[in-house]
């Protein structure tokens, strides 16, 4: 399936446009770095494997904003590339302008339905047929702690929001940053959904942040979480605005701070340090939220294309991604579960096999939910809305929660 | 005067070490090894001279799934560069030429307008933009991007030339003209040898806007035919794992090495071009 | 009006305006076509892709209730004033002494114009990194004794945007130097001999003769500094990111923001109309003085 080098550098030489090559599969992402970058290398391996050539498009960038911008402009131009990474509600709302490949084809040859859970299995589809494959499962309710600080300060790793700020006194007290935190609005905004989720409970978790009920976004409840967040900043140290998530990770590492709250791709970095998980240290689950899941799930969309050769590369991509070789192999780098169910999670490492018992068990309890602060649970005008007016509340000392919790709901009804 | 001549001088040293401040604080950072970063300061210098994050930024550092460092995109960018500093350049001079020594009604109307274009955030094109291409079957294409490139600096290169073409006497132009010289002719024969100097102008800022420009280049591009500005933010802006400080300096300076060098080395015509009223009659 | 004496003429006559004809088209399309198509969009409901109907003024309504545009408004005007001012003066200044035949005259000016050769991702990134409160100039100091200097405005809500003046005069103001210097010695030196044989100081002849012949250049530099800072969208996400929060939003990173990142197009262009009336109503009446007067000149 090879085009030949000639015409390819004719047709280049001529201006072309160079997409409508054979098999050639132009994939759309930001993981560029060290262990993402890896992951993606199998991904291209293995698709190559299957005889097609890769075309890389890589746009880094925290979330993927270029990403988007690019993405779109492609679309409008009438070349979109043939997949793209693409996660939670805005796979709806490109499904809706009518870009998206029917990958039903594929999807009950390998029987998809079975393969996935329902809660991400419908995220994948557009009006009950699928277009987007996912990669990954990651926990965002996490909290990583370093049990030799907890030990110098005496203090014992909180499960509940009260507990969390007696354990953070005595880390302070004794010298220590209690909680190591990035002042990001992306950050800012995944501790305050999980402070909502454990100090409010999952129904209401899922009142705000998934029906964007105003009443629920400016209650009493919702005023007690953000007062809450708010006292999370006295026990942070001065360098943490503008800080990115790693250094803070960092923090935990070498001991110098005792807590952060982040999604399971932070344990890659205790990996890379050399760390060994239950020993140098602990992933629990953030205060109130033992029996709860926000979820984040990485997926790829795949655009509406006429040429035959293309659509069976989107095909066999889409296949690879969910292969169990490529599951494994994936998210053993990136630090996630597969979102493949019924995968020995064996070579996993214990917070893993915690991640995947507990993703089964809150499916089944109905507290398997997804990310606001991720892109999971609403449309990312909505998701801005609230990040603007938390960071905002985060970086003030001036703003009352009961200003705040207004200020919420009328942002979220305005990005409406 | 001597004491004016030290306070002159002072004055302009310190203001050159704000100017060089960055550039030295990248260069030592670029030379220094991951814990001497963490452990020094800003200007602590490198124990000892490790050139090694050039060479990764140059040849090794991953930029997506390739991990071929900046090598191949520096050409990239030349590619994009050349053609669209030339032709935006030539398109210029002549519309100088024109808006100052064959004005019609509405000339300056026009130079008017050309200016307040220069004045539209590039963010608003974007998509109307990429519409046009796809209409023109150069979406995803280099010629595209210089097509792009070239339409956004017209109105610069016709500024420079314009402003530096009116000191040119009309009496040279017209004494031509009587004696039977046309449009061409009076371009090639009188303005052109005089242009050199602004030439050299209009080309350092389109070389530096274009080689420079990340949007534009970010989102008419694709894959291999990437400029350069792309791979150095996918190399810089990587969202997990450990920053190597060391490599993005590296990295920072070759992408800016071309632009630093023109200025360099052309920076005398510069302000030579930028002198209103060089040519005397 | 002569009547042609033959179709060479008349090609003559016509020849000027097709030469520029291109350039004409060119900007009626790709310039001034694109924003009645921004303007149109800000009439639309636009979400995440264009959709070309009509919905009023909802998205300027949304836009005036916005707190964060109020935020980016009042920081581009703080910029952008901050910016050019200082530009213009500091570039003025050191353009004068370097005029005093200075040795290594070369050497400096290439100091101050290499800046400019900088892409603004790569100056954000430097200054980033040099006013981080634990890794740059304040660590600096701290180390060097001063035990409480605090420089931390980079992460300081208030302070923020100031951070953007300071990197985007340090890349821009060399520029403004070297068209002033261009300008300085452009002055016709009789008139400078002139005076000083009439017994007028430095200082006098720069003030009354110098200063006032910089007009074009002046000009010149304003809307070359104005395009800048209107621009500045590379400097500030490499900067600051916008941050602390929405501390250093301004419009085009505001516009960005909400057209792209967050799929409300509609929003953004009406974002970007007002960017563009606000320029429009400083711009074109400075346009018009000057280009009114030139056209008188010659």
């Amino acid at each position: 399936m090879k085009v030949s080098k000639l015409v390819l550098s004719v047709s280049l030489a001529l201006g072309l446009s160079t997409v409508a090559q054979a098999a050639e599969v132009e994939v759309l992402h930001w993981w560029t770095s060290g262990g993402e970058a890896k992951s993606v290398a199998e991904l291209k391996k293995m698709l190559e494997a299957r005889g097609h050539q890769w075309k890389d498009f890589a746009v880094a960038g925290g979330a993927g904003e270029s990403a988007m911008t690019v993405l779109k402009s492609r679309v409008v131009s009438g070349n979109p590339p043939t997949a793209a990474q693409i996660k939670g509600p805005s796979i709806q709302e490109w499904g809706g302008e009518g870009v998206l490949a029917n990958l039903d084809g594929i999807a009950s040859k390998e029987g998809w339905d079975q393969l996935l859970p329902s809660v991400i299995s419908d995220g994948m589809k557009y009006k009950g047929k699928y277009v987007a494959v996912p990669v990954n499962v990651h926990r965002v309710n996490w909290m990583w702690t370093n049990p030799e600080v907890f030990k110098k300060a005496g203090a014992t790793v909180p499960t509940t929001w009260k507990e969390f700020f007696i354990a953070a006194d005595k880390i302070k007290a004794a010298g220590m940053t209690a909680v190591a935190h990035g002042g990001q609005p992306w950050q800012d905004a995944t501790t305050f959904e999980t402070v909502v989720l454990g100090s409010a409970g999952a129904d209401f978790y899922t009142k705000a942040f998934v029906e964007l009920d105003p009443k629920t976004l400016n209650s009493p409840k919702m005023i007690e979480a953000l007062k809450i967040f708010h006292r999370i900043k006295g026990y942070t140290d001065s360098g943490s605005p503008g800080r990115d998530w790693n250094l803070a990770t960092a923090m935990v590492i070498n001991g110098d701070a005792g807590m952060q709250f982040m999604g399971d791709w932070a344990k890659g970095e205790f990996t890379a340090a050399g760390k060994v998980p239950g020993k140098d240290y602990l992933c629990v689950a953030a205060p109130g939220t033992t029996t709860d899941y926000t979820f984040n799930v990485d997926s790829f969309v795949m655009f509406d294309l006429d040429d035959k050769e293309q659509r069976k590369g989107q095909n066999d991509l889409a296949s690879t991604i969910l292969s169990p070789a490529f599951q494994e192999v994936f998210n053993l780098n990136k630090g996630s579960i597969p979102a493949r169910l019924n995968l020995s999670m064996d070579k996993f490492d214990d917070c893993a096999k915690v991640s995947a018992k507990d993703f089964v068990s809150t499916a089944k309890s109905n507290t398997l939910l997804p990310s606001m602060a991720h892109g999971m649970s609403t449309y990312s005008s909505t998701q801005g809305a609230i990040y603007d007016t938390i960071t905002e509340f985060y970086n003030s000392d001036s703003i009352t929660a009961e200003a705040a919790a207004k200020k919420l709901a009328k942002a979220v009804a305005a990005a409406k | 005067m001597s004491i004016n001549r030290i306070l002159i001088y002072g004055l302009l040293g310190f203001v050159a070490l704000f100017y060089l401040m960055p550039l030295v604080v990248m260069l030592i950072t670029s030379l220094k090894d991951l814990d001497e970063i963490r452990s020094g300061t800003l200007l602590s210098l490198p124990q000892s001279l490790n050139f090694d994050a050039w060479g990764k930024a140059w040849g090794t550092a991953c930029t997506g799934v390739s991990c071929e460092g900046l090598k191949n995109y520096f050409w990239n960018s030349v590619v994009i560069v050349v053609p669209a500093v030339v032709i935006s350049t030539v398109i210029g001079a002549l519309n100088g030429y024109v808006l100052t020594k064959w004005k019609f009604k509405g000339s300056n109307l026009f130079f008017g307008m050309l200016l307040i274009g220069t004045m539209i955030p590039f963010q608003v094109v974007l998509l109307p933009m990429a519409r046009m291409l796809g209409l023109l079957g150069l979406a995803g294409t280099t010629s595209g991007l210089i097509m792009v490139h070239i339409i956004y600096g017209l109105a610069f290169t016709t500024l420079f030339f314009r402003n530096y073409y009116i000191s040119i006497p009309s009496e040279l132009v017209n004494a031509a003209r009587i004696d039977g010289a046309g449009f061409w002719l009076i371009f090639r024969r009188i303005i052109l040898p005089l242009s050199i100097p602004i030439v050299v102008v209009s080309v350092i800022w389109q070389f530096t806007q274009i080689w420079n420009d990340f949007l534009f280049g970010v989102v008419y591009s694709s894959g291999d035919t990437q400029p350069i500005t792309v791979a150095l933010n996918n190399l810089v802006n990587t969202s997990t794992g450990v920053k190597e400080y060391n490599v993005d300096m590296a990295a920072a300076i070759i992408a800016a090495l071309p632009t630093l060098f023109v200025y360099v080395v052309a920076g005398k015509y510069f302000v030579k071009g930028l002198t209103a009223g060089a040519v005397k009659g | 009006m002569n009547k042609f004496s033959s179709p060479r003429q008349m090609l003559g006559d016509y020849l000027p305006k097709l030469v520029v004809a291109p350039t004409f088209i060119a900007a009626v399309i790709f310039i001034y076509g694109f924003m009645l198509i921004n303007a149109w969009l800000s009439f639309s409901s636009s979400r995440m892709l264009p959709k070309y109907d009509w919905a009023g003024f909802i998205q300027y309504e949304k836009l005036f209730a916005n707190d964060r545009w109020w935020v980016a408004a009042e920081n581009l005007l703080i910029f952008g004033a901050l910016f050019i001012i200082i530009c213009l003066v500091l570039g003025l200044f050191m353009a004068i002494f370097l005029d005093q035949k200075i040795r290594a005259e070369g050497a400096i000016r290439t100091i101050y114009l290499y800046p400019m050769a900088l892409s603004f991702i790569v100056t954000g990134t430097a200054w980033k990194w040099i006013l981080n409160p634990e890794l740059g100039i304040q660590r600096l100091v701290r180390e060097m004794g001063f035990e409480s200097f605090t420089f931390d405005w980079l992460v300081n809500t208030d302070m923020a945007i100031y951070t953007v003046v300071i990197a985007g005069v340090w890349q821009s103001s060399g520029f403004v130097m070297a068209l002033c210097l261009a300008g300085l010695r452009g002055v016709d030196d009789n008139i400078i001999k002139a005076a000083r044989i009439d017994g007028a100081s430095m200082p006098f002849i720069y003030r009354k003769i110098i200063i006032p012949g910089l007009r074009p250049v002046f000009f010149s530099a304003f809307i070359i500094l104005t395009h800048i800072a209107i621009k500045s969208f590379d400097l500030i996400i490499a900067l600051t990111g916008g941050g602390p929060g929405f501390a250093t939003d301004v419009p085009a990173t505001f516009m960005y923001t909400y057209s792209f990142t967050r799929g409300q197009i509609g929003l953004g262009s009406a974002a970007s109309m007002m960017m563009l009336m606000a320029v429009i109503t400083i711009i074109v009446p400075y346009l018009y003085s000057e280009l009114r007067e030139k056209n008188n000149e010659h």
